[in-house]
């Protein structure tokens, strides 16, 4: 196969699946997406992390463990996926931990109160699910079918966050406080989970025409904030930007300016958490290296007796 | 130590009676471990009655380039599908 | 406060503290798929504990699960020492949870055949879930124990560490017996011998030595606690104490 014959297979929507001639390009592309989701799965365990030793009540702790737990579950999915195309975990884990390999810059912010399990839930997944559905139809079948699992299974995590905020909004003078500010602190990297604009997002060419990505990243974010800005009103929190306005033409919200500098700067390691994430992560990798190594004897021995 | 976990695929069997189903892989070092770590990534919303694991290098696959030469051969063979007979008008249960 | 009521208030205690303890795991597991393993064993004693808190809030009639778990200070909690001490590495983890699962195992099993219909029935629904958590972590005390010699090492000074806890899972007091009496309770001390077929069967495969009995820490059921205990429910209730008035 050859390049031309790659993209009639992609343009007849046909999936390309592991043993298929691919691009080197495409597989690079795809290495870097996929494993950049499944590391974002696994960091954004720490934030909400943080809380499920002070969950509120019963319900709250099994909720919110099960959703952390879900999340390590879509990780796994996510790096299976990305094995497939010739490359091992303990590579991508080695990428991320010398700083190769990025994650969502979303998980760099600290959560600071209980409300902050209810903007990640409401805005951060929301912002996530509008991605990954759209990312069902991607070309890589692996990929495609990985998500169609996780969709299929997040589709709780963002009630449950809604929920929250809900619940907090109607709640005490405190309560509705401590929810506002979370909003006020989510959103605005929320909707910058989308990447640069379309503008600035030189690699969004190849990932379109490969139909790895199938909506650009100024789509996705218009759709998320379309839908997100009615559920604020109905619990009776304000989004922090006053440029956010109807727009009866479009037929959609206009929005205000987001702060690029700050993105930039978090994406390149200089936000609140960065450091304190990934050390956590390699601190947890290198203290399970005794566990590993003896799980490996183990087997083994037990291969030696077997034969 | 840079050594890479085994894989395993895992087949899970969602209702009794029904075949097996290719779920997806996890790592795990010893059989035991497999069974366990597919049921916990795997079944955590009950949709298994029965795993099968079986380590990813035990299996073959057939290749995408080979495609035509396996599979278009058994498109004109349509005497093996029951449409392909023509029934005498008012028969039944056949 | 009747006995039927401090009864299952321990079992729900050990469950939630047990429980508590495993979710500090979450994301500190030595693979993702153990993990995820560790999540779920946390998520069953969360809801072993939810069963059991209903149960002793209908029997108290003015207290909710939530201020059962949530309101209470180290000396009104009942569960046994061994589920509060400290994770540790994951060796001291399955190590703990070895010997509990094992314990929990037996008394449910008992426990299932209960007079009081209740605890009879969340008993066989707990005793489904902790034969697997029981083969979990004696698959795991195996590999550990029998893997590398470094690994051998570091279970077998958790197993000297922790045994001190053991003794008091089978111990007796007034309210036991008095529920032992009319059909209600397990006989925890009964449970002994056949804990020790399983123990003692288990360290074999993994190449462990079972140590002596020394210092035995004992009184979890009488409020007695480790200094873990305290900081556990800190953290646990902050949000209920700091805020007594609001609804989550």
């Amino acid at each position: 196969m050859n390049e031309t014959k790659f993209q009639e297979r992609i343009d007849a929507e046909k999936k390309i699946e592991p043993k298929d001639w691919m691009p080197d390009a495409y597989r690079k592309h795809l290495i870097r997406q996929i494993s950049q989701h499944a590391h974002s799965e696994i960091i954004g365990m720490q934030p909400e992390g943080n809380w499920i030793t002070r969950a509120p009540s019963l319900r709250a702790k099994m909720i919110l463990l099960a959703k952390v737990q879900d999340e390590a579950g879509h990780g796994l999915y996510l790096y299976s996926a990305c094995e497939t195309l010739g490359i091992s975990r303990e590579e991508l884990v080695k990428q991320l931990h010398d700083g190769k390999a990025k994650y969502s810059s979303i998980f760099n912010y600290p959560t600071l109160s209980w409300a902050d399990m209810g903007a990640i839930g409401w805005l951060v997944d929301g912002a996530a699910i509008v991605n990954q559905v759209s990312l069902q139809r991607t070309s890589y079948g692996p990929y495609s079918r990985g998500m169609v699992k996780i969709c299929k299974e997040e589709s709780f995590h963002q009630r449950q966050g809604y929920e929250i905020m809900a619940e907090m909004a109607k709640g005490t003078p405190e309560q509705k406080a401590m929810a506002q500010d979370a909003l006020n602190r989510f959103w605005w990297p929320s909707i910058m989970m989308f990447g640069p604009q379309d503008s600035d997002s030189p690699r969004t060419g190849n990932a379109m025409k490969w139909k790895i990505k199938r909506q650009t990243n100024d789509a996705l974010r218009q759709d998320f904030i379309d839908k997100t800005v009615g559920q604020a009103e109905v619990i009776g929190l304000t989004i922090p930007d006053p440029d956010l306005k109807w727009n009866e033409e479009r037929g959609s919200y206009d929005f205000g300016e987001m702060d690029w500098d700050e993105f930039w700067n978090v994406v390149n390691g200089n936000g609140p958490c960065n450091k304190q994430r990934l050390a956590h992560h390699k601190k947890a990798h290198d203290e399970g290296e005794w566990v590993r190594n003896a799980a490996k004897a183990y087997a083994k021995k037990q291969e030696l007796v077997a034969n | 130590m840079a050594e890479n976990a085994t894989v395993w695929e895992v087949f899970i069997q969602s209702k009794n009676g029904l075949a097996h189903k290719h779920a997806g892989n996890v790592h795990a070092d010893d059989k035991i471990m497999a069974l366990e770590n597919a049921r916990e990534l795997y079944t955590r919303r009950n949709e298994g009655s029965c795993i099968w694991v079986v380590k990813s290098e035990h299996i073959t696959s057939s290749e995408s380039e080979d495609s035509e030469a396996f599979f278009d051969p058994s498109n004109d063979k349509m005497y093996r599908h029951p449409t392909f007979y023509t029934m005498p008008e008012g028969s039944k249960h056949i | 406060m009747s006995s039927l009521f401090t009864y299952t208030l321990r079992i729900a205690d050990s469950s939630l503290i047990l429980g508590q303890r495993m979710s500090e795991w979450c994301s500190n597991g030595p693979t993702l798929e153990e993990d995820i393993a560790l999540s779920n064993i946390s998520l069953d004693m969360f809801g072993q504990a939810n069963g059991f808190y209903e149960y002793a809030a209908q029997l108290d009639g003015t207290k909710s699960a939530d201020d059962l778990a949530f309101k209470r200070n180290e000396r009104e909690f009942f569960n046994h020492q061994m589920v509060e001490i400290e994770n540790g590495h994951f060796g001291n983890t399955m190590v703990r949870n070895f010997l509990h699962d094992a314990f929990n195992f037996l008394f449910y099993t008992e426990l299932a055949n209960s007079k009081d219909e209740t605890l009879a029935a969340l008993a066989a629904k707990s005793l489904k879930e902790v034969k697997y958590h029981l083969r979990h972590s004696s698959n795991w005390l195996i590999r550990l124990g029998d893997g590398t010699e470094e690994s051998n090492l570091k279970v077998q000074d958790s197993l000297n560490e922790i045994w001190q806890f053991t003794n008091e899972l089978f111990e007796m007091d007034e309210i036991d017996t008095e529920l032992l009496n009319s059909g209600i309770a397990v006989d925890n001390k009964a449970l002994k011998e056949q804990w020790n077929t399983i123990v003692n069967n288990t360290l074999s495969k993994a190449k462990l030595t079972r140590p002596e009995d020394a210092y035995m820490a004992t009184g979890g059921k009488k409020g007695m606690h480790t200094e873990y205990l305290g900081f556990i429910l800190a953290e646990m209730q902050f949000l209920q104490r700091a805020y007594p008035n609001a609804k989550w």
